[in-house]
């Protein structure tokens, strides 16, 4: 891909081998008010990691708390076991909910500044912004104060702050909200080759088929407590129900008198149905079968939608 | 050159980190057109009291005054005229009535007159000519004022208004980029990659250099216009002063900017900066105030060049005026210093308290807090 050949470079230099982010036993009270209790997990090596909660769940507090922007009342944040400290810091790429850069500041200026912030030579916060802008097709922009640009492409300069510094770890809370859906793709497509390069990356999203598409991994927080955390394929595994579609030639309404099967859905060629047993939806397959052509039978997944919402009621 | 190494992190150190905010700062003011139109007012009204100052001086011109005869040696004498010569009594009146001159000293007509002269004049008595012409006790002042009284009061508005001045323009400015950056959310990345303490030194540090960038240039401009308008001896008074002014205002300024970003951090819009620094804004009116009414008060002149707060006010008048041992804006320096670090402890907490507290002000008790 033109313009980011030197992502290339990163890992033959500087790859120490697997990093991990891990967030342990952390809590934070406002006041009387628990907002986070006992909240851990890990952000692996390469791994995309979505954050999932309703509003008011925990994510920001967490985030914030993991760059240190707020300090836990208990808890630690460990980069490959060690307590993160505030140089460490300089190497997150950080993103936050609510979003802003300096209004009056060009483009271009702007990112050069974060990158120096973060401890980058002037040349290399130059070569950097330059790289990025390109890679974001805001180049054209690079000299227009930020708040000259369309909100689409402040977006994009939003992202290229969070990027600038050539992090080793992202965490980015919402970086979808605003997005439409070409910068949807431009974004995702930049943090799956973060990923890719043995980044720890977390986001949270309110989008759950983004987060479905993207994640690998996914952690569900509600009100302040972990709830389910894992492999995106092993907790889909988990929370899988033995819920069946069946289209058929003809009316399949017999099933209904199949023993050990609740119909969830009915319509013309067309059933959902739960089974109890495996061998009662063999017994449903089998029939189907003498019965005439069967042009679906398959095992429904749930969504992350279901899950979700399973998962935290 | 894309094929690059790939760039180190090295963490800045907090210096480093306060320098580049600093810079960022000084960039930002001077790409705001508000802020230089400011400064360039601000320098011509310095000016224009100088040159202004040098033509008042120069107009001081003598008065006309006709004389005739005999009256001419005793007018001469005076040294205070302006003398034109007539040939007779009826030439002088005639002047006085056409107001070529002020009054008309002749010789008198009346044999019993003590001086031998007698003025005359037009509508009134002209005391100038009456109290120059009269004989006067011997005068025996035991403590001279230093300066003459209406000097002493324009040079100590001087110094407040340029302090008033200065302090509230860079004090907006300073809140208000606090609040810009609240507002604008960028604070959270900047709380996330640098200490909270390097970013309010950073915008002290800043806002503070511009602002005694600007004192010294008005300073530098009084002086060269004092100097270039012949005004020698007036700037060999103050020249001392200005230059405690300066110092002075190089720590008070600090104090206040520190005072400004902490109260601007309790916000989160710039409507309401205004109200959130208006009891900074109490305490930089104050020594304005004071220096007006009372800079021919040695007690609270001395009472405010020890006060923090007004001493970059007070202390320069007194210097001014003779009033201050040598050693008085030493120990008031030491005093202002102490003070200012004080307040930029207190200040830094509640900046990093407040800073991601977003909607309702937040309260000096929470600001506070830990």
């Amino acid at each position: 891909m033109p313009g980011r050949p030197s992502r290339a470079s990163v890992k033959l230099t500087s790859n120490e081998g697997a990093r991990m982010l891990d967030i342990r036993g952390v809590n934070k009270r406002y006041g009387t008010r628990t907002v986070l209790s006992d909240v851990s997990f890990t952000v692996g090596d390469g791994r995309m990691t979505g954050f999932v909660g309703a509003n008011g769940a925990g994510k920001t507090t967490t985030m914030r708390i993991i760059l240190g922007v707020l300090s836990a009342d208990s808890g630690t944040v460990l980069i490959d076991g060690v307590p993160v400290t505030a140089s460490d810091r300089r190497r997150f790429g950080y993103m936050p909910e609510e979003r802003g850069l300096y209004p009056k500041m060009k483009v271009a200026k702007q990112l050069v500044y974060l990158a120096r912030l973060h401890g980058l030579s002037p040349a290399s916060a130059r070569r950097n912004t330059s790289d990025l802008l390109e890679r974001l097709g805001l180049d054209a922009r690079a000299g227009d104060r930020v708040e000259s640009l369309s909100l689409g492409n402040q977006q994009r300069a939003q992202i290229a702050a969070a990027l600038v510094h050539d992090p080793e770890f992202l965490v980015l809370d919402e970086p979808f909200s605003g997005l439409d859906p070409l910068a949807v793709e431009a974004v995702t497509s930049v943090l799956a080759g973060y990923a890719a390069q043995g980044a720890p990356v977390l986001f949270s999203s309110h989008q759950l088929d983004i987060v479905e598409r993207l994640c690998d991994d996914l952690v569900i927080i509600a009100d302040g407590t972990i709830r389910a955390n894992g492999s995106r394929d092993a907790l889909r595994e988990q929370h899988s129900r033995p819920r069946f579609e069946i289209r058929t030639a003809g009316d399949p309404g017999w099933i209904r008198e199949v023993p050990g099967i609740t119909v969830i859905d009915f319509d013309g060629d067309f059933a959902v149905f739960e089974s109890e047993t495996d061998a009662a939806s063999q017994a449903v397959l089998h029939r189907a079968i003498t019965l005439g052509a069967v042009h679906t039978f398959d095992q429904q997944r749930p969504s992350l939608a279901t899950i979700f919402k399973e998962v935290i009621s | 050159m894309s094929n690059a190494i790939r760039p180190v992190h090295t963490a800045p150190t907090f210096a480093q980190s306060v320098w580049l905010v600093s810079n960022r700062e000084i960039s930002a003011r001077l790409r705001s057109k508000s802020f230089l139109i400011a400064t360039g007012i601000l320098l011509l009204i310095s000016m224009a009291s100088v040159i202004v100052g040098s033509i008042v001086s120069q107009n001081t011109s003598l008065t006309k005054v006709a004389v005739v005869g005999t009256a001419i040696g005793v007018v001469e004498q005076t040294n205070a005229f302006n003398m034109v010569e007539a040939s007779s009594v009826a030439d002088a009146e005639a002047l006085v009535r056409d107001g070529t001159v002020d009054a008309a000293v002749v010789p008198s007509t009346t044999a019993d007159s003590l001086l031998g002269l007698t003025v005359i004049a037009l509508d009134s008595a002209p005391s100038e000519v009456l109290g120059a012409l009269s004989v006067s006790p011997d005068l025996k002042i035991l403590d001279p004022a230093e300066q003459d009284g209406f000097l002493a009061y324009l040079v100590a508005i001087g110094f407040g208004i340029i302090f008033l001045m200065s302090a509230t323009t860079f004090g907006a400015t300073i809140a208000q980029s606090v609040v810009e950056e609240k507002q604008t959310r960028i604070v959270e990345i900047l709380m996330s990659t640098i200490s909270v303490r390097a970013l309010l030194a950073g915008k002290v540090l800043g806002n503070s250099l511009m602002a005694f960038a600007q004192i010294v240039a008005i300073g530098l401009l009084v002086s060269i216009g004092l100097a270039v308008t012949g005004q020698r001896v007036l700037l060999a008074d103050v020249g001392p002063a200005i230059v405690w002014f300066a110092v002075f205002f190089a720590f008070g300024f600090v104090l206040l900017a520190a005072l400004y970003a902490a109260t601007a951090s309790m916000v989160s819009r710039q409507e309401d900066v205004g109200s959130a620094t208006s009891p900074v804004l109490f305490l930089v009116m104050v020594p304005y105030f004071l220096v007006i009414f009372f800079n021919d008060n040695p007690l609270v002149l001395a009472i405010m060049s020890y006060v923090p707060f007004s001493a970059p006010v007070g202390m320069p008048v007194r210097i001014f005026l003779g009033q201050a041992e040598w050693w008085e804006p030493v120990l008031s320096l030491v005093v202002l210093a102490l003070s200012t670090m004080v307040v930029i402890l207190i200040g830094s907490r509640i900046y990093s308290n407040a800073l991601l507290r977003m909607g309702a002000r937040v309260s000096f008790k929470e600001a506070l807090h830990r």
